[in-house]
């Protein structure tokens, strides 16, 4: 079950998203798109995933007919570990994300601003299903990589100079990963690292509610 | 040598209306299914839940917070549950929520006899706006009292008569933490050895924590496959 509006392009968000992940990382994947990444992680990378209800070396979901009741992911699917997996109480679960141990975190979201500000938690008197670890993640992840469709689902920027809603963690994003576009978050603003095939720079530029910084150099495509 | 297995009637009347009850369990793995649904046939009320979640609707603790048995839930999330949202939305239930490693280091600190923590998760956020703020080396700091309970439900694979507890993959979650965190233990569990059977190396509560044992009679589909989970 996912908070977020998916739209087909996930896919290739996700796909896009694993080509961040480094071999060695300790890395956790947040409800919706994210949980689609592993299975576009390359063979070749050796990548322990977290779980927050205590898991370390996450594995692929199970087939069917070979699920544990004891063993879930932090969505309620039914997982598999791989080797070197290890088990462990809540509290530790996140004393692993808050005391530095988690190199890498994609989370969806509902907005994202120009600083690096998630809001992706609570929309007042709409949608209000608690925090989770989402927070702790968020803040705490040595990097955090925001995994969205560009815009919402009428069409409206999900990237604003400043979030409207309430915050889930300030300054926090490294970088987004979307449907049109991979941007980062530096210290002179949002910067376009690469476009979408089939995608145009002036319709990421008009789908983004905040100044983007667009490189003088050709922008390579995903 | 020392035995804690009673029966659940037994140990369930340590639950009185108005208490403060913690309920192990993340999901279905952990979540002392047969123990609520003895809370539930005894009619206790006026509950203050505390738990990660509140399960999905119909089952486990949330069929406590429809039958109307409870007067708060704290929690960490509700995500799977549009039941006790909309109770939560109705005003019906009072809800509090805290982030899912806060939540744990709450009950930690209250099993571990500390009167709080010290956290600047939610520092920027709407989460600080009511709590008190301290600086603290020079990090402005939120001041979360600990977290303790009048009783705790938990949910264990094995246990031997003294109440050493071995719990099994995700299902340990937070029962541990609130195997600590509470006045009267009560831990169900699947498999019940001699004292002496369980390697001390592999021990993750150790029985001076709990109170009593009890063994679940059968595992009912409520601890099985949540087919819509499932591939």
């Amino acid at each position: 079950m996912g908070f977020w509006n998916i739209m087909p392009s996930k896919e290739k968000i996700a796909q896009r998203a694993a080509r961040e992940i480094a071999s060695g990382q300790i890395i956790n994947l947040g409800i919706g798109i994210p949980t689609l990444i592993p299975q576009y992680i390359t063979a070749e990378k050796s990548v322990f995933i977290h779980s927050e209800n205590g898991i370390l070396g996450m594995g692929p979901r199970c087939r069917p007919g070979t699920e544990d009741r004891n063993l879930i992911d932090a969505g309620g699917n039914y997982v598999t570990v791989s080797k070197g997996a290890s088990f462990f109480d809540s509290g530790l679960s996140f004393a692993l994300v808050r005391g530095g141990r988690l190199d890498l975190a994609f989370l969806g979201s509902l907005e994202v601003s120009e600083g690096g500000d998630l809001a992706n938690w609570i929309i007042p008197g709409k949608f209000s299903p608690g925090i989770g670890g989402g927070m702790e993640l968020a803040q705490k992840a040595r990097r955090l990589i925001v995994t969205i469709n560009h815009t919402d689902r009428n069409g409206q920027p999900k990237i604003l100079r400043r979030c409207t809603l309430p915050l889930t963690a300030k300054g926090c994003v490294d970088t987004i990963i979307t449907d049109l576009a991979v941007i980062d978050v530096a210290k002179e603003g949002l910067v376009l690292r690469e476009i979408a095939e089939g995608a145009k720079v002036e319709e990421v530029v008009e789908k983004t509610g905040a100044c983007l910084i667009v490189p003088d150099h050709e922008i390579p495509r995903f | 040598m020392i035995d804690k297995c009673i029966s659940i009637e037994k140990a369930l009347e340590s639950v009185r209306h108005g208490d403060r009850v913690m309920v192990g369990g993340f999901g279905v793995p952990g979540t002392p299914f047969t123990l609520i649904n003895g809370l539930l046939e005894r009619g206790t009320r006026g509950l203050t839940l505390i738990k990660n979640e509140a399960n999905e609707d119909g089952t486990g603790l949330s069929k406590l917070i429809e039958a109307g048995r409870a007067r708060k839930v704290i929690c960490s999330h509700l995500g799977l549950n549009a039941t006790v949202i909309g109770m939560m939305n109705r005003k019906e239930i009072e809800v509090e929520f805290y982030p899912q490693g806060i939540l744990a280091e709450k009950i930690r600190a209250g099993g571990a006899g500390l009167a709080g923590i010290l956290t600047d998760i939610g520092i920027d956020t709407i989460l600080a706006g009511e709590k008190r703020c301290i600086e603290v080396n020079g990090q402005k700091v939120i001041v979360e009292p600990a977290l303790r309970a009048d009783v705790a439900l938990i949910h264990a694979s094995v246990a031997d008569p003294f109440g050493n507890l071995v719990y099994e993959k995700s299902a340990r979650n937070f029962n541990p933490l609130m195997a600590t965190a509470a006045n009267i233990v009560i831990a169900e569990v699947e498999e019940i050895v001699e004292a002496g059977d369980l390697d001390p190396d592999h021990i993750h509560t150790p029985g001076a924590f709990v109170d009593h044992v009890v063994a679940i009679k059968e595992i009912t589909p409520e601890y099985g496959i949540l087919e819509h989970h499932a591939l």
